[in-house]
């Protein structure tokens, strides 16, 4: 009898990520829909006293595998780990973050358990009636979406975008238990060798934790038009955040790209200059809590989800507005 | 050295649009494309088929008959071989079934010492069905390679993509990798590449019959995939906002910072 939510929360550098923790959150709430415990599955070297932060945030119990193999993620260790502790504990869900690691062990262990895999969600809620997991995604670019559901095979698997859901504050007070679950590894688990890790250089804030965005698009015209951003997203103590077609057209790094084919994003304040706001855009950034956008062409489609939107040409507006931010600033 | 690349053929979903009557998709005259991260692993191959002559490519699709267009692109392209995996029995299967069925063509095929896929499809864009097939054929895997090098006749020398670094892998043969775009800009089909396509070279099509031997026949199709889609929807707009015309820069610049300071912001 397969029971309680479980989440794969991945680390890097024996740092926790922050998606594991947004989707302890998410599995607070279904596990509590369905009377059930969160388990948090752990995988690394020398990780074990990173257990207690994921109890903190939400979770019942904490499954660590530690060997000196999972230290940096090769898929077949992770699969192997992943599949006993699926095997042993029988999970009712099983969860795991959509990142570049979620995305390659995630569908290389429902391949090896038989399971189903839902890409990618934006939702996840409990049936009332079946009790069963609706799984809501994106598809078609963001054009429609989908509820998908796992009926017949467990556990119900899922990935989540970074960013996409919310996670709980920190209870100091919270207590739980730590379980470190044996696995054996032989040498013929490690069927890749890792020649080199290249770390890319480490920016100030990645764009999926920034409080505030703001973002240019084509209509800023060309690479010098970021200067303008840089300067509104620093008198907003923000930072600077693209759509795609600026990072097609070589003006800023893929890194701050937001989207469908980027990163989502969900900050207090996100300012669109210059985005028309193509669906595979506000894929990435429609969850910000404010969302200003400015524009020239009336009729781009991200007026219709902006909260405020100003027809106008923002090569006059974005300057004038770094000035009133800051001098609102130094007043108060 | 014997490459597979598996390859499939979308709606362009740049140019799929929403009816704002019915909100349904508006798929009338919307081009069919090779999925790009596929074309990429479809010049991929043809690059290592280069690097080590003797080699063969050969192009395998899943889906209904009119995929034989990007299978025929794919053999004007340069690739020696194609393959149509194709049945109605395998209609609506789901990333776990489609991977099987994939795998059991492989395993048909049998003989192969690299299988590209791309990352993932435009329209789905699940990134799952690399890894399955890898993990039904029992083989390792390197997803997201930006680069791709030949060491020695069974080793190859990737590099991957992760969000904030990359890694060197080495990786012994047979193995699947998963291509980005970046990986490779693929070429444009030749005048006689084109002919030949359509001339010289055939698309094989291999239907359930064909796989039997191969696959589990309740492993295929819409009744052999795990999930099911109860229902699928547009997007719910969210409430319109205030929009603001022909306000003058300083009034833009007030507006803006009152909204801030109202939402306490600033």
């Amino acid at each position: 009898m397969s029971k309680n939510v479980y989440v794969f929360t991945e680390q890097r550098d024996g740092e926790i990520q922050k998606v594991g923790i947004e989707l302890i959150g998410k599995a607070r709430e279904l596990a509590d829909a369905l009377s059930q415990d969160v388990v948090a599955v752990l995988l690394g070297s020398g990780i074990k006293d990173k257990a207690e932060t994921l109890i903190k945030h939400g979770a019942d119990k904490v499954i660590v595998v530690d060997d000196p193999m999972l230290a940096e993620y090769v898929t077949e260790p992770y699969t192997k780990a992943i599949y006993e502790v699926i095997k042993a504990g029988e999970p009712e869900i099983m969860l795991y973050g959509a990142s570049s690691i979620g995305r390659d062990l995630a569908p290389r262990v429902s391949a090896r358990v038989h399971t189903g895999l839902t890409a990618d969600c934006t939702g996840l809620e409990i049936d009332e009636e079946t009790k069963l997991l609706r799984m809501t995604r994106p598809a078609f670019g963001g054009n429609i979406m989908a509820t998908i559901l796992c009926a017949d095979f467990r556990p119900q698997m899922a990935t989540v975008r970074p960013g996409v859901m919310k996670a709980l504050a920190e209870d100091a007070g919270r207590t739980g238990e730590i379980e470190v679950f044996p696995v054996t590894f032989t040498d013929a688990d490690m069927n890749v060798k890792i020649r080199e890790v290249v770390k890319a250089e480490h920016k100030a804030v990645d764009i999926t934790e920034a409080k505030r965005l703001v973002s240019g698009g084509r209509g800023i015209g060309n690479a010098d038009g970021f200067a303008m951003i840089k300067e509104l997203a620093d008198a907003l103590d923000g930072e600077v955040a693209s759509s795609r077609a600026c990072v097609d057209a070589g003006w800023i790094a893929k890194d701050e790209q937001v989207g469908q084919t980027g990163k989502t994003v969900r900050p207090e304040l996100y300012i669109a200059c210059g985005i028309s706001g193509a669906i595979q855009h506000v894929a990435g950034m429609e969850s910000a809590d404010y969302i200003v956008a400015i524009n020239k062409d009336e009729t781009a489609p991200i007026f219709e989800v902006a909260d405020l939107g100003i027809v106008g040409d923002l090569k006059a507006i974005v300057p004038k507005l770094t000035e009133a931010i800051k001098k609102e600033k130094a007043e108060q | 050295m014997k490459i597979i690349v598996c390859a499939k053929q979308v709606p362009d979903t740049t140019e799929v649009r929403l009816d704002p009557v019915t909100n349904t998709l508006i798929r009338d005259g919307v081009p069919s494309i090779i999925n790009p991260d596929d074309k990429a692993g479809i010049e991929a191959a043809l690059q290592l088929k280069e690097k080590c002559p003797g080699s063969t490519v050969t192009v395998v699709s899943m889906g209904p008959a009119q995929a034989d267009v990007a299978l025929r692109e794919a053999l004007a392209m340069g690739c020696d071989e194609a393959i149509l995996v194709s049945d109605r029995a395998f209609g609506g299967a789901d990333t776990w079934a489609t991977s099987s069925t994939i795998a059991a063509a492989l395993k048909k095929i049998g003989d192969y010492d690299v299988i590209i896929t791309g990352r993932q499809a435009i329209d789905g864009d699940t990134a799952q069905v690399g890894p399955q097939i890898a993990e039904h054929l029992g083989i390792p895997q390197v997803s997201y390679a930006e680069n791709l090098e030949v060491e020695d006749e069974n080793t190859l020398v990737v590099q991957r993509q992760f969000e904030d670094r990359h890694h060197i892998i080495e990786i012994k043969t047979p193995c699947l990798i998963t291509a980005l775009a970046e990986l490779a800009e693929p070429r444009y089909m030749s005048v006689g590449g084109v002919f030949d396509a359509y001339r010289e070279k055939e698309v094989k099509v291999w239907g359930l019959a064909d796989l039997e031997d191969y696959i589990d026949t309740a492993n295929i199709g819409l009744k052999g995939s795990p999930t099911r889609v109860a229902k699928s929807f547009t997007k719910q707009a969210k409430g319109a906002g205030e929009v603001f015309k022909d306000l003058s820069a300083d009034e833009a610049v007030e507006t803006i910072v009152a909204k801030l300071k109202e939402k306490y912001i600033i």
